[in-house]
């Protein structure tokens, strides 16, 4: 490979690490600080596509269309929170694990009557669907560097979120030790109701901004779901920094491993994924990793 | 994607145990009215009816309906009975399906099925159980290669035979180095290897043979590889929503101005509202296109359009000539399901006026057909020649061709 090969090599990394991350941060806040092995997640992740679909579809406009669904995603989290996830706290991953996995059935006949199985795609508005030349063959779309952008973004303000204001205080402490915090007199179920509402918030978010370039389909969030679990694990459960690290790290393997070694590209993430237990078996980040 | 098909696992079970009851209830209607009477065909349907697949399904189903409307509802003069079961387009489950419908429901005739994992299952039961088989959609090779056997039909088309023609097409164009990408998987490398054999037979060369991981929709990091080897053109098969990505991603990378992409008919077929300006200006080939310019194409859509309210597909054309298939064969023998021989040669000998121009069957009992060249122009694949007349699959390995 020639130098500017590698250097936009480097670049799609670092673009699909930041849209993992986007995916895998909402998980690792549930995952670490709730306890709760969420497989429900990818289905917010759809949920995010197909309402950006939907709602482009019918106002004509994109950001119109996430000005809307975003609300609706987080009020969607609350709800399946209040309404389910809030019972299993107490109980063990199994329960958790067979909820889940309902609400992934749930979610996806509710997708097929909704908006049917077909393959969707989402035109961006004129403004930002320009791209920009890198050599004379290749050019980068626009919105894609807009995307890594604010996912730049997303990551500083929940690191400030979390390490720097009361709140974020409040969850570290509700995370650590659940009981201890209720003693003192914090309501932890309305801020466990509170961070599942941002997780899914963030998930839908990620759903939103990849449907343009990925296309909406049936059982999108499955295929995002296992990824994701495979960058918080990497990363340490709970830690955003991990999830950040691990999304870039996977991002890497898998663009160097489909140019590299094609014939074990699907193998590359899972292969880094063991090395990485086997040198930390925490994780990068994780709680407790020596 | 294992999570998505066990979704409808209950569902579908309830509905196999529903209609292994109907059939039940309808076998035993024969016996009791058989006095002065004939007794019913039962023709099979083995189609997904839910999940990623149902659409295709559904066309292939209600398009068998439309034919056999057309023809009185019945074959050789005896009424048909269909028997529908859910394949959920889960090769695990085929064997089960097939013999729920050979064994179970005695059908007469078994038609089915979108997938081709589901279709190696079904056929091999077939071949031992002898019963006459039609394949409506799936393209795997081996059904009229090594698979092939004298009650085996193919009405749709081989992944071969789709995707050879355009490789001499490709040369004829002037387009001698060629980047080809799919997914690593069975129907992807067949499609591939079909074109490749055609391309480099014709002088033309495949410079690198890319193969994403299976179903993975992340290609930057191909684009990126395709841009550094700056080949005539790129050759391509994806299907449904990989199909769309694809597209999609080739022209947002700029690629699609200077390189132009080829592809298997699939690439733009069913995905064109969804792919949008991106597929502009694509080459494919098939066997068929909605706006062909031909009577009985225009007659066959108004009157599917009349009866389902949807537009007419691909797939519908093949359910279409699967039910003609069966129609022309039976009228030869009277309806006389015990005459197998006659019967057989009687639908070797069928001659189709279909939806998709005239064809026939070659030696392995798959369809010798035009392949045609389309182009998307205005979000229709436009048929802009004829790639190759009449394509034979070579049926290798096949004891009766």
């Amino acid at each position: 490979m020639d130098p500017t090969s590698i250097a936009i090599q480097l670049l799609n990394s670092v673009q699909y690490g930041f849209l993992l991350f986007l995916v895998a941060a909402g998980l690792t806040l549930i995952f670490g600080i709730l306890g709760v092995i969420n497989l429900a997640h990818g289905s917010f992740y759809m949920v995010g596509a197909y309402l950006a679909y939907w709602f482009s579809a019918t106002t004509g406009n994109f950001f119109v269309a996430l000005a809307l669904a975003l609300p609706i995603a987080a009020m969607l989290g609350f709800a399946v929170e209040r309404l389910a996830i809030s019972y299993l706290y107490s109980r063990d991953h199994l329960h958790q694990v067979l909820l889940t996995y309902g609400l992934i059935l749930i979610f996806n006949e509710l997708q097929r009557i909704l908006w049917g199985n077909d393959v969707h795609g989402i035109v961006l508005p004129a403004a930002i669907a320009g791209t920009v030349p890198l050599t004379e063959l290749q050019s980068y779309p626009v919105y894609r560097l807009g995307i890594s952008a604010f996912c730049i973004a997303v990551a500083a303000a929940m690191y400030v979120a979390i390490n720097a204001t009361r709140i974020g205080m409040m969850i570290r402490a509700g995370a650590s030790n659940r009981e201890m915090v209720q003693l003192l007199g914090i309501d932890v179920g309305r801020l466990f109701a509170l961070v599942f509402s941002v997780g899914a918030a963030l998930t839908a978010l990620a759903g939103m901004l990849s449907a343009p370039i990925s296309s909406v389909y049936p059982g999108m969030g499955e295929s995002i779901l296992i990824i994701s679990f495979v960058v918080v694990v990497i990363g340490g459960i709970g830690s955003i920094k991990g999830a950040l690290l691990g999304s870039m790290l996977i991002g890497l393997a898998d663009t160097f491993g489909k140019v590299l070694v094609p014939e074990a590209a699907g193998m590359v993430v899972y292969a880094l994924m063991a090395l990485v237990l086997l040198w930390r078996p925490r994780g990068l980040f994780g709680a407790g990793a020596a | 994607m294992t999570i998505m098909q066990r979704t409808y696992s209950r569902r579908a079970f309830l509905r196999h145990t529903a209609a292994t009851g109907l059939g039940a209830a309808a076998a035993f209607a024969p016996a009791r009215f058989a006095i002065g009477q004939q007794a019913k065909v039962k023709v099979g349907l083995l189609l997904p009816f839910t999940g990623t697949y149902a659409a295709l399904g559904h066309n292939i189903t209600d398009a068998m309906k439309l034919a056999f409307a057309t023809a009185g509802n019945k074959l050789g003069g005896r009424e048909i009975v269909l028997v529908q079961v859910d394949s959920e387009a889960d090769p695990a489950k085929a064997p089960a399906n097939t013999n729920k419908l050979i064994v179970g429901e005695k059908v007469d005739f078994l038609t089915g099925p979108v997938h081709s994992g589901v279709a190696m299952a079904m056929v091999k039961i077939a071949r031992e159980e002898g019963t006459i088989t039609v394949v409506s959609n799936a393209g795997a090779n081996a059904v009229t290669r090594e698979m092939c056997g004298s009650n085996i039909f193919r009405t749709s088309f081989s992944n071969w035979q789709a995707c050879y023609p355009m490789g001499p097409e490709m040369v004829r164009r002037g387009l001698k180095r060629v980047v080809s990408v799919t997914w690593n998987y069975a129907a992807g490398k067949e499609m591939i290897g079909a074109f490749r054999e055609g391309f480099e037979k014709s002088g033309g060369t495949v410079v690198k043979e890319i193969l994403v991981p299976f179903p993975n929709v992340e290609f930057q990091a191909n684009l990126t590889e395709i841009a550094a080897l700056k080949p005539d053109a790129v050759y391509a098969f994806f299907a449904g929503a990989g199909a769309v990505k694809f597209v999609k991603d080739y022209a947002e990378s700029g690629l699609k101005a200077h390189i132009p992409l080829y592809g298997a008919g699939f690439l733009t077929d069913g995905t064109l509202p969804a792919q949008g300006a991106a597929a502009e200006g694509v080459f494919t080939t098939l066997h068929y296109a909605d706006s062909l310019d031909l009577a009985i194409n225009r007659q066959f859509r108004a009157a599917f359009k009349q009866a389902t309210g949807r537009e007419a597909d691909v797939y519908a054309v093949q359910g279409y000539d699967t039910a003609e298939l069966l129609i022309q064969g039976m009228a030869k023998v009277q309806g006389d399901t015990k005459a197998t021989k006659a019967l057989v040669a009687a639908m070797e000998a069928t001659q189709f006026d279909s939806p998709r121009g005239r064809w026939t069957f070659s030696r392995s009992h798959n369809p010798v057909q035009d392949i045609y060249l389309r182009e998307v122009k205005n979000g229709d694949n436009a048929v802009i020649g004829i790639a190759q007349k009449a394509v034979a699959d070579p049926g290798t390995g096949c004891g009766i061709a």
